[in-house]
């Protein structure tokens, strides 16, 4: 459809798309290749002995009743993630959209979390929640409610949803805030005019509208919490307790940089490889060609 | 895996950028794990050393938490750029061993130095936990500390306790403990640090039970764990049985019970020596005792760090690493640095200095980790601790007492979960 562009010189593509392959290669290809190869050797930490084994690490790790716990730990952790913070994220930004006075202050307030590191977004609420000192714990305890994240899986689980999603709203709330305002004000008024409420012209008119940013922010969510939620993990429970918060990424983490067990956590890293292939491959095919941007 | 090329990148830089300036000087990189008060001493000590001499340098570099400090070392390793001396924690011990290739045993290190090495002046508890079976030391000992009992003074005169004579069995302290907490005059009546290094191994040392075959893995690698006997179990389920209702407090994987002591808000805990500066520092009327014990005790084992030398070294090199040995050796230093940070005193004049100064009379806190760990000579459950994979199975350990303390399982079924998972995981790290 669009013009293709014609290079009278037959060596200048090339190098125009050098520097962006050589970083590819680089950071990409070189390490990915390295962690293949990693995965099907057993080696001593220190790279004495090594030794090929072809699939017995991903048979070991495929086996493993600790890796499918962290299979089940990473989806209950990413829908809590994705769910929360989209629906918090949503909320806000449809009161938000209609406050009138310091709507700009609003926004910025809503939007600042998102500037906040993951692992200090860690520690700010390890701080609040820890049993002993944390304020909000110790207001947990006050209203009878038994809260200790050191000793119960659900309640470290909880912390970690919360710290994760906490700093994904302002992401989710700055999207939903653009989308609403390219909702044309016109079919609100209508809708109004015709006699719906409020919660009706909400669920029929501006939710079906906001399909494309929700769908997009589902994948950035997902992805988000899969991948970049390491640095939170490890500064508020460090996969703990029990096994209760540790993901497929922090198991890499945990197997391979404190056990020392490197064939074990390549063979992870080439699972979650071509897992992220495979949810790329759905934001391309599905998201970019069957919703349509508004 | 991308995490250990980027530390082996980050090494090589550091690497290069403290070897680039050598001009006649021969220099020599120290990674360390010190935080705080004890980083200060590590540099002050790099900085005594090199105005005491001209030929060598050398430069001290952080590297992060003990685990990491590892890590760092072994990507460096692997990347042809490792240090000279690196500081690894007891847990690594047994990985440091097992890597026979990777690195030079202090012993031959330090007879390069010209000075013939006499390992008698040496604290011998010490030196044998950190040497092979034949008796080659192989790592030299930088600090050393064992667990203790440390009380705070007011809650147990609240609860109506002697407050000179502190519990002595684990009996008695779990007594106190409910006193403590029945009473009101605190929150929880006893806490704890590492319940791996102090409740499982140093448990096993000091009342003479066995925690693993092979002597818990001195005399040979390939051990069998067998704490899931009758003592370990009862001591755990006397620890889950008080978690109930919050008699014990657990606080957290390493020292961060610590925190609860700190705060008031339990009266007994058991921590490292290492952690006296802290207790002090917080100006609380506290006390101190010998690690609790069943019926009598035998005697404890070290934790702490010590500092390995890498192989593939050039003799200057070595020269310069003996050199700082011998400067560290040195009873001025060795009573300095013992007196200072709580950690022991590596060789047994600087003890002898200590106690002829007469600064235990002053400190008697400082003395106690001394006399549990010379009390008597050790047996083979009493040696010390030692698996190719040693931080893997703490780990292993604390999942199992979290679930058990948590109420999902008795001291036995976590007992039993903890020598299946943890035999399994050390028969594949040996298979490597």
């Amino acid at each position: 459809m669009s013009p293709r562009v014609v290079f009278p010189n037959k060596i200048l593509p090339y190098l125009l798309v050098a520097p962006q392959l050589a970083i590819t290669i680089v950071f990409f290809y070189w390490p990915a290749s390295q962690a293949l190869r990693q995965s099907m050797l057993k080696e001593d930490p220190f790279g004495l002995r090594s030794r090929f084994v072809w699939f017995d690490n991903f048979e070991r790790v495929l086996t493993d009743p600790n890796y499918l716990n962290s299979v089940k730990v990473t989806v209950v952790f990413s829908v809590s993630t994705a769910f929360a913070s989209m629906a918090l994220a949503l909320l806000l930004a449809v009161m938000a959209d209609r406050v009138i006075r310091a709507k700009g202050f609003y926004r910025t307030m809503l939007i600042w979390p998102y500037a906040v590191a993951p692992a200090i977004a860690g520690m700010l609420w390890l701080f609040l929640f820890n049993p002993s000192i944390g304020s909000l714990a110790i207001g947990l305890r006050w209203l009878g409610i038994p809260w200790d994240p050191l000793l119960n899986g659900s309640n470290a689980m909880i912390l970690v949803v919360a710290a994760a999603a906490w700093k994904q709203i302002s992401y989710n709330f700055l999207f939903f805030v653009a989308g609403l305002q390219a909702i044309p004000k016109t079919l609100i008024e209508a809708a109004a005019i015709d006699g719906a409420g409020e919660t009706k012209r909400f669920w029929t008119i501006i939710f079906p509208l906001l399909a494309p940013t929700t769908f997009f922010l589902l994948v950035i969510n997902t992805t988000y919490a899969f991948f970049d939620t390491f640095g939170i993990i490890h500064a508020v429970t460090g996969g703990g307790p029990g096994k209760a918060t540790e993901t497929m990424v922090y198991k890499v983490y945990s197997d391979g940089a404190l056990n020392q067990l490197l064939g074990a956590s390549a063979a992870q890293s080439v699972i979650l490889m071509v897992i992220v292939i495979g949810l790329t491959a759905v934001q391309f095919r599905y998201v970019e060609r069957k919703v349509h941007y508004g | 895996m991308t995490t250990t090329s980027f530390a082996a990148g980050i090494a090589a830089i550091a690497t290069l950028l403290s070897t680039t300036s050598a001009f006649a000087v021969t220099e020599i990189s120290w990674w360390h794990a010190m935080t705080g008060a004890n980083s200060e001493v590590v540099e002050q000590l790099s900085k005594e050393f090199n105005e005491s001499q001209s030929d060598y340098k050398i430069t001290p570099v952080f590297k992060g938490t003990y685990p990491e400090t590892l890590n760092a070392g072994i990507a460096a390793f692997r990347a042809g750029q490792s240090p000279h001396i690196i500081q690894v924690f007891d847990a690594g011990t047994g990985t440091m061993m097992a890597a026979e290739g990777a690195i030079k045993p202090v012993a031959e290190v330090l007879s390069m130095g010209g000075k013939p090495f006499d390992k008698s002046a040496y604290l011998p508890g010490i030196v044998a936990y950190y040497s092979k079976p034949d008796g080659t030391m192989l790592s030299f000992p930088y600090n050393s500390s064992s667990p203790i009992l440390y009380y705070n003074k007011d809650i147990l005169q609240k609860a109506g306790l002697d407050a000179d004579n502190p519990p002595k069995t684990w009996d008695e302290v779990w007594e106190a403990a409910k006193k403590i907490k029945s009473s009101g005059a605190a929150a929880c009546g006893f806490t704890s640090t590492w319940l791996t290094w102090i409740h499982t191994e140093n448990f096993a040392a000091w009342n003479n039970y066995q925690w693993g075959t092979n002597e818990n893995g001195i005399a040979a690698l390939d051990v069998e764990l067998k704490v899931n006997s009758e003592p370990f179990v009862k001591h755990f389920q006397a620890l889950a049985d008080l978690a109930k209702d919050g008699t014990f407090k657990y606080g957290g994987r390493t020292s961060e019970a610590k925190q609860l002591f700190l705060a008031g808000e339990c009266g007994i805990m058991t921590e490292s020596s290492g952690g006296l500066g802290d207790v002090v520092k917080s100006g609380m009327n506290y006390g101190t005792g010998m690690l609790p014990y069943d019926t009598e005790p035998q005697n404890t084992i070290p934790g702490g760090a010590s500092l390995w030398v890498f192989g593939n070294k050039s003799d200057e090199e070595y020269k310069a690493v003996a050199a700082f040995f011998n400067f560290l050796s040195q009873t001025d230093i060795q009573a300095r640095l013992h007196q200072v940070s709580g950690y022991l005193p590596v060789t047994m004049a600087a003890y002898e200095k200590t106690k002829a100064d007469g600064f235990y009379e002053k400190n008697p806190a400082r003395e106690i980790p001394i006399k549990q760990m010379m009390g008597k000579a050790p047996t083979e459950n009493s040696k010390g601790v030692r698996l190719v994979n040693l931080p893997q199975v703490r780990d292993i350990m604390n999942e199992e007492y979290e679930k058990m303390l948590a109420g999902d399982l008795t001291a036995q079924q976590a007992l039993d979960n903890v020598v299946s998972r943890g035999n399994a995981a050390i028969k594949e790290a040996m298979g490597n």
